[in-house]
């Protein structure tokens, strides 16, 4: 793995002649967590899919860069809401999807050691679909950390989880993910309080940037600054709303 | 329970049937009663077995043939776009054309035996087959795809671990329908000109009257059909996700 580049992107998106989302620059610290907070359809999954060289249905004008000048696409693991796990692969398969998509000889001792480490151990042989939907987001995860990749786009992978294993799943991806550049697209005020190192709210007019809590992310759930910051974070967004 | 929910509605048919014959005193060359018919399918029952297994090995190597045929046809269409360009509209229009009309020029090219049946019974699965596992290949979730990507997968192995994988269901449903439609197509190429199957049996036992011989080759048909489902069914269960 490289080290975790800083990313800068910088520019607009139309869909089909109208705006999307107006010029704007967003830079994702290197090594760390960027938390893109928004409402439905202004346009931040966009932005994680253009960074991923996903198919967006949006024309960006513009360009996304690395700080130490490589390409950014090839350099990405990817996570989503949906697990998008094979149903009919078993959790160990799912975990080496990528070096077997590559056709590369998977390493199994680091398999072994993440599935230990999302506490999946006795999983190993069993199809998604005999998994709770929290089991289901750990082999995900370990999915995306058995790609090893400095770059990682999480789009919303833990709105679809009850509230207890939400915040389970933030703080073990949390730590799993140190010292990665990450983006975390979220609609959850709450989640970007937790997790951000930095926090930027994306609204019809572009992008503001909020301060994050002082306390090491993942903050406490009961942090009282980070309890405020989730006040703070909503308010702007239901001020957009209006 | 299934069983016997099935042998509940086999005897109910039975008694409608034959009291249908009671009621209406038709005579046996226009209507025979069930037991008449099983009486003369014990009589004739090696005679029947022959042509049963003709009609089968007809349906089983079409069958086979046309699903091989299917599967090859579906992964071209998916892969290339000028085969889809080029060959997609060929192959609804031969589904416009009555396969029935096709059976004499079958016979034609083929001959009287066994090649223009099988040849019927692929030509009445080819598209059923083809166009569910294009369908399936056609349809592979668009997250897959999305996660494929960005672990920089070649088409190839995007196509054999993740479209192929995923597209099995939907071939499978098309297998169970060419069950069911390959029979179809043995017995019109057998009633268009042969000399052996079930379908040669029916035709001969109308002509001489023998309504009843004529009742007892077609059930045989229908229960070696039901059983062809089945078994189809059954193999394909795993393809489908119905089994672990």
């Amino acid at each position: 793995m490289t080290p975790a580049p800083e990313l800068v992107i910088n520019g607009s998106a139309t869909i089909s002649g109208a705006p999307l989302f107006a010029p704007l620059t967003l830079t994702l610290g290197a090594g760390r967590w960027t938390c893109l907070l928004g409402g439905s359809g202004v346009g931040k999954t966009t932005i994680l899919r253009l960074i991923a060289g996903l198919e967006t249905g949006a024309e960006f004008i513009g360009q996304i860069t690395a700080s130490d000048g490589h390409s950014v696409q090839d350099r990405v693991a990817y996570m989503a809401q949906d697990d998008l796990l094979l149903p009919w692969a078993t959790v160990a398969q799912n975990v080496l999807l990528g070096a077997r998509l590559r056709r590369q000889k998977p390493d199994l001792n680091r398999r072994d050691r993440l599935i230990e480490r999302m506490h999946l151990q006795g999983h190993m042989n069993k199809k998604p679909g005999e998994l709770s939907g929290g089991q289901r987001q750990r082999v995900a995860l370990a999915r995306t950390l058995m790609e090893d990749r400095p770059i990682v786009l999480l789009d919303e992978p833990f709105s679809a989880l009850d509230a207890r294993t939400r915040a389970d799943m933030q703080d073990l991806a949390a730590e799993a993910l140190q010292g990665r550049t990450v983006l975390l697209v979220t609609h959850d005020p709450g989640e970007a309080a937790r997790l951000g190192q930095a926090i930027v709210v994306m609204t019809q007019d572009g992008i503001t940037p909020c301060r994050p809590p002082r306390a090491l992310a993942p903050r406490k759930v009961d942090d009282l600054e980070t309890l405020e910051t989730q006040g703070a974070l909503l308010r702007l967004l239901r001020e957009d709303a209006a | 329970m299934k069983l016997l929910s099935v042998f509940a509605a086999t005897l109910f048919a039975l008694a409608i049937w034959q009291a249908i014959v009671s009621l209406t005193g038709l005579p046996k060359f226009i209507l025979p009663g069930p037991a008449l018919v099983a009486e003369t399918w014990w009589q004739n029952r090696w005679v029947i077995a022959e042509h049963t297994w003709v009609t089968a090995m007809e349906v089983v190597i079409g069958l086979a043939c046309g699903t091989v045929l299917g599967i090859v046809t579906a992964l071209q269409l998916a892969n290339s776009r000028v085969a889809r360009v080029l060959v997609q509209p060929m192959l609804v229009f031969t589904q416009a054309l009555p396969v029935f009309a096709l059976a004499p020029l079958l016979t034609l090219w083929l001959g009287y035996g066994l090649w223009s049946k099988v040849a019927m019974a692929v030509l009445i699965i080819y598209f059923p087959i083809t166009s569910s596992f294009f369908d399936g290949l056609m349809r592979t979730p668009a997250g897959y795809l999305d996660l494929a990507r960005t672990m920089q997968a070649s088409p190839r192995a995007v196509l054999w671990h993740i479209r192929i994988p995923a597209a099995l269901p939907s071939l499978a449903s098309g297998m169970r329908l060419a069950a069911v439609y390959a029979p179809i197509g043995a017995v019109i190429g057998e009633w268009v000109g042969s000399s052996r199957g079930l379908g040669y049996l029916m035709l001969l036992a109308n002509g001489r009257a023998k309504t009843d011989l004529m009742f007892a080759a077609m059930l045989t048909l229908g229960v070696f059909s039901i059983l062809l489902h089945l078994i189809v069914r059954l193999a394909t269960a795993r393809m489908a996700g119905e089994t672990r």
